[in-house]
């Protein structure tokens, strides 16, 4: 009888998906509360409207974050060592082959995008291919190809339409474009409409944070399962946080807006750092690897 | 990758499929028929090792049975560039059932002790009668098999692959119809330094 040393962890899968339930949930109550509050055709149309924004973003996401990162795409013949580990990585968990991007960057760090598996992008900057061995490298790829077959972009992409629309919507209101159908008594629709969207925004925000963080916290979980070395990504955590922080933070401006996609974030979170952190903390996720090891390592 | 594995975030392992290798001695048949290849006698398993003392465990459990039995066969471990474990069984060139029952005994193995994910692939050596060589080689997660035949003089460093024979060898064992061949190009791994080529 084959066993297997794939440790369950209900727990994260539960938080998960009562995030993803709650953001929905947000979207829908959204839609209604402007339903009530203005002609009701509109209300629709903004949600249609959020989620055409995320899906523009989720469509166009390879490419954007290509040219954001000033990447550009590496063949095999450029690249062989990176594309031998990735076709081996592609190999042993039976998915497409990404393209493979490197970008100029000193600031270690890698990311994964795309709209599908099939059209993907996994992109490293020179620093991390610095900073890395053979083996740490290894398993940074395996937690960016684990982001690529768990569709995160897509995943967060839908799960921020929410803020999206809610966000669209302030700047409506600011116009006057919204509460055309104006009652006599009572606050001016526009600002109730404000308020609500607003609300909604911030509570999307945390939200999409957390979601995000225990998206991070899957793929390190897959990425160490795929390489079966989770000291090797526990070494590479450590390695690429303690030079984040060594980097001044006039350098790491610039790639602020690409955060969420990153093995570790690029910006230290000042204030309200837990909650609003894109990435779970270095003890947590080095907390979680441990436990893989403890169970790869379990012999009979 | 279905909806579910998205919405939690839990990418499903591939079981590798273990019993396509047993086709292995008739394709070597046809092999020798068709393009006067003969096996090496070698064959070997390429896979991922796991860090901790199980899978050191498991190492000695595999060498012990592969070793066993009348034939005695030379098996030694080496590493890779990428990290990679190949275990090499080289045995008597005439009977690659033999070779094929050994590397199914790894191979299950592996899988028996929770290690299945790390199973990349087997490659039994051949030689042509000018002095070339190719591997055939079997992909465990895709269930497919492929030829890789380096030029010869470059098959440690890296450098050219002799397409034509790849092509070759694929068209006489697609013609015989006893294997799964790959049809993906880009999952023709280039396995430079592979032991036995």
């Amino acid at each position: 009888m084959a066993r297997s040393r794939f440790l369950k962890d209900t727990g994260l899968t539960v938080r998960m998906t009562t995030v993803m339930f709650l953001l929905g949930g947000l979207f829908v109550v959204l839609v209604v509360a402007l339903m009530f509050m203005m002609p009701p055709q509109y209300a629709p149309l903004i949600g249609l409207l959020g989620i055409g924004v995320a899906f523009f973003q989720w469509w166009t996401s390879d490419t954007v974050a290509m040219k954001a990162m000033r990447a550009r795409e590496v063949t095999p013949e450029q690249a062989p060592e990176l594309h031998g580990m990735i076709d081996r990585l592609v190999a042993l968990a039976d998915m497409p082959k990404p393209r493979v991007g490197i970008a100029d960057s000193a600031m270690p760090n890698a990311f994964a995008t795309g709209r599908s598996p099939h059209r993907s992008v996994v992109c490293v900057t020179t620093g991390i291919l610095q900073t890395l061995d053979a083996e740490e490298l290894e398993a940074v790829l395996a937690h960016e190809l684990s982001h690529v077959a768990h569709r995160d972009v897509l995943v967060m992409t839908l799960a921020s339409s929410a803020g999206i629309a809610a966000g669209m919507l302030t700047r409506m209101a600011q116009w006057g474009a919204v509460g055309g159908d104006r009652r006599k008594e009572g606050i001016p629709l526009v600002i109730v409409a404000l308020l609500i969207s607003l609300v909604v925004y911030a509570i999307s925000f945390f939200l999409t944070r957390l979601l995000s963080r225990y998206r991070e916290l899957s793929a390190d979980r897959s990425g160490a399962y795929l390489t079966m070395k989770p000291a090797a990504l526990a070494s590479a955590l450590q390695k690429i946080s303690g030079q984040m922080n060594a980097t001044p933070d006039r350098d790491l401006r610039a790639p602020a807006a690409m955060n969420a996609f990153f093995i570790a974030p690029a910006v230290r979170g000042v204030s309200l750092k837990t909650l609003t952190s894109t990435h779970p903390s270095l003890e947590q996720r080095l907390e979680q690897l441990a436990r893989i090891q403890t169970e790869l390592g379990r012999p009979d | 990758m279905g909806f579910w594995a998205a919405i939690t975030g839990r990418r499903r392992a591939v079981p590798p499929r273990l019993d396509a290798l047993f086709a292995v001695p008739s394709a070597a048949i046809t092999l020798e028929a068709s393009l006067g290849a003969t096996p090496t006698g070698s064959g070997s398993v390429c896979f991922k090792s796991a860090q901790g003392a199980a899978f050191a465990q498991t190492t000695e459990e595999i060498l012990a049975l592969v070793r066993h039995g009348a034939e005695n066969p030379e098996v030694s471990l080496s590493q890779d560039g990428f990290g990679f474990t190949w275990l090499v069984v080289d045995g008597d060139p005439a009977d690659s059932s033999d070779l094929c029952t050994r590397l199914h005994a790894t191979n299950t193995t592996l899988v028996d002790q929770g290690f299945a994910e790390g199973l990349l692939c087997t490659l039994v050596p051949f030689r042509l009668p000018g002095g070339a060589s190719f591997g055939l080689v079997y992909l465990y997660k895709q269930g497919t098999f492929y030829p890789f035949a380096p030029e010869p003089g470059h098959a440690a460093s890296g450098g050219r692959r002799d397409s034509m024979l790849e092509f070759q060898v694929r068209d006489v064992l697609a013609a015989e119809g006893g294997l799964p061949l790959e049809a993906d190009h880009s999952r023709w791994l280039a396995l430079w330094g592979a032991p036995g080529l």
